[in-house]
């Protein structure tokens, strides 16, 4: 922590070639993986849109420190959103981003102050009360939502009016990997900016902050409304990529998957989110296929592993890997 | 049915369902409220009492008035070990780390459950006198129901004894509260926190054995169920048995009222009942303000 407060003044004061590198090693990555799995872009498409709802709750999480179990509240919001949009309003994807972003941010705007004035266990229980009572809403409310059934048959109109999504979802692939591209860049710069700094010190220390004159609630319920932006974003997304949503996009269980995603990769660092969710994914996707509850004893133990081993998660490892080899070079 | 009779079985299918979360979620308050750890894992607990009993009466042949104290014995055994072992190595952690080390050891169980005992949902055989209704002269009332309204008060006359009476719950209290005066007043802190963890396990094996019926066992019952114990835990209040019997009797009468009145909204119900306490008061009904 002390390491991102000594560094960011100097980060900030000369841009360096350096600079745009974790993008272009997340481009890389994607390009990597639509190489590794050219037949199963449905997966592939889901890693991205898994890796940029990990990254809301990271925000939130991993930097606001607001331990939250309803995070899928957010991103149901913005895949119903999405979805209705697109059956009734217009067909047009980037607006259906919009108001999938707009819809994650309303639901975290009206809830907000109900789980930041509370800490512990009963803020964790807000959470999960506000997403349960959203997705007994959709699954009652069968006119609007579909109910169990949930939205099917959404139909997107090509991007831009030229890029046509497609069967095998190769522009529903490169769709998610930009839209991932741009909230990561973008998030990077706000967790470095004044305000991801204020965020970390009031996950540190609120006592103190709030002492030496941060308004604690606007900055917290800020970050709350923009990791409900992405998160909503991140539902939209898959609304329009898989053409359907469902009632297990509210669910408890999207909800505990995405932070166990996030704290296997490391809190507090957004490529942590980001390797976090492939490696989670990519187990699930090696061991599921074999048998479902020798799926949930290797990810127990991987998760016992890393709880017990790695307490800064696997990215908090590899940094740690690369500072050791450093030293060795500096020593030889 | 009429009116009367409905609303009488109403209260009593509120009340038998309320003593289950209670005699549950006791062991949660403890480790949650007495011992600062976040413990996802204590369903785990309650469906390993009732495995365990299933596999007494059906690969032991013990009867069922047997096997009910030797199932509650073997879980307290494996719990012992755990907190031992695993659960103190993380108690000066994180939240964020308790969550995530308590969710691993749910997979863990949930998928040793289901290749031990298949993925469908187990019955318990019950003895013949726990099936049928019991008399009471004006009305008749199931059986079973009434064995768990018993463990409920069961376990609230031993907790207000052993915290209030013993020499055990004057240890736990006093190592709770001043872990470092107590330990320098020879008390063993370790032990006695390890006793009541064991004890906590015990007593949600027990409520799984008496829940049977109304939360039935399946290998995925720890995560299905896991809301509904920390909720109790949340509108009670941590470490006052008494706030949590308040909110299991309240959100017990909630959900099983809702199920009678309003089928399909009970979860609604349940979920705003919890939004509305804890926005009232966020520490719990009988919480200490913090």
């Amino acid at each position: 922590m002390n390491t991102i407060l000594m560094k960011a003044p100097a980060q900030r004061l000369r841009w360096r070639p350096t600079a745009l590198a974790p993008e272009a090693l997340l481009l890389l990555g994607g390009i990597g993986l639509y190489l590794l799995v050219p037949d199963d872009l449905g997966f592939a498409t889901r890693v991205l849109i898994g890796a940029l709802f990990a990254l809301s709750l990271d925000l939130v999480l991993g930097y606001g420190g607001i331990v939250t179990l309803g995070q899928a509240a957010l991103f149901g919001s913005g895949a119903y959103a999405a979805g209705l949009f697109a059956l009734h309003l217009s067909g047009n994807p980037l607006l259906g981003l919009v108001a999938g972003a707009a819809a994650g941010a309303a639901t975290a705007g009206l809830t907000g102050w109900l789980v930041l004035r509370s800490h512990g266990l009963t803020a964790v229980m807000i959470t999960i009360a506000v997403a349960q009572v959203l997705l007994e809403v959709a699954s009652k409310w069968r006119s609007v939502t579909g109910g169990d059934d949930g939205l099917s048959g959404i139909a997107v109109q090509p991007l831009f009016g030229r890029f046509e999504f497609d069967f095998f979802g190769h522009t529903g692939y490169w769709y998610a990997l930009v839209v991932l591209l741009l909230v990561f860049a973008a998030l990077r710069r706000l967790v470095a900016a004044p305000f991801g700094l204020t965020l970390v010190g009031l996950r540190e220390d609120r006592v103190r902050m709030v002492a030496l004159g941060c308004r604690l609630q606007r900055r917290l319920g800020t970050a709350y409304l923009i990791g409900g932006a992405v998160a909503g974003l991140a539902g939209a997304l898959s609304a329009q990529v898989t053409q359907v949503v469902g009632l297990s996009s509210l669910s408890f269980a999207q909800s505990a998957e995405a932070l166990v995603m996030l704290v296997l990769g490391g809190t507090g660092r957004l490529w942590g989110a980001i390797l976090g969710t492939a490696v989670f994914m990519g187990v699930h996707h090696l061991a599921s296929s074999i048998d479902p509850l020798r799926w949930m004893l290797v990810i127990g133990v991987m998760l016992l592993g890393v709880v017990l081993f790695m307490p800064q998660g696997l990215s908090g490892a590899v940094v740690s890997l690369w500072r050791r080899l450093q030293r060795r070079q500096e020593a030889a | 049915m009429s009116p009367l009779s409905l609303l009488a079985s109403v209260a009593v299918d509120s009340l038998a369902y309320a003593m289950v979360l209670f005699v549950i979620s006791v062991g949660l308050s403890i480790t949650l409220g007495l011992m600062r750890f976040v413990n996802l894992a204590h369903g785990l607990f309650a469906v390993a009492g009732g495995y365990a009993l299933v596999a007494a009466m059906a690969r032991l042949g013990l009867p069922y008035e047997a096997a009910v104290p030797a199932a509650l014995a073997a879980v307290a055994l494996l719990a012992w070990p755990l907190e031992r072992w695993l659960y103190r190595r993380l108690a000066g952690r994180s939240e964020l780390d308790q969550v995530l080390f308590s969710i691993a050891l749910v997979f863990i169980g949930i998928a040793g459950l289901g290749l031990l005992f298949g993925n469908a949902i187990t019955a318990v055989r019950l003895p013949g006198y726990l099936q049928g209704s019991v008399s009471l002269g004006f009305r008749e009332l199931p059986a079973q129901r009434l064995a768990a309204l018993g463990a409920g008060v069961f376990t609230l006359v031993l907790l207000s004894w052993l915290m209030q009476s013993t020499r055990f719950g004057i240890e736990l209290r006093a190592a709770v509260e001043r872990p470092q005066a107590a330990q320098a007043l020879g008390i063993r802190t370790t032990r006695v926190c390890s006793l009541a963890f064991a004890l906590g396990a015990a007593l949600a094996a027990l409520g799984g054995v008496a829940g049977a019926e109304l939360l039935p066992l399946e290998p995925h019952y720890p995560l299905k169920y896991l809301v509904l114990f920390l909720a109790v835990v949340a509108v009670g209040g941590l470490g006052s048995h008494w706030g949590l019997l308040a909110a299991a009797l309240l959100l017990g009468t909630v959900e099983t009222a809702a199920k009678y009145f309003v089928p399909g909204l009970s979860s609604i119900f349940f979920f705003t009942t919890m939004l509305a306490v804890l926005a009232w008061r966020p520490q719990g009904l009988f919480g200490r303000p913090v």
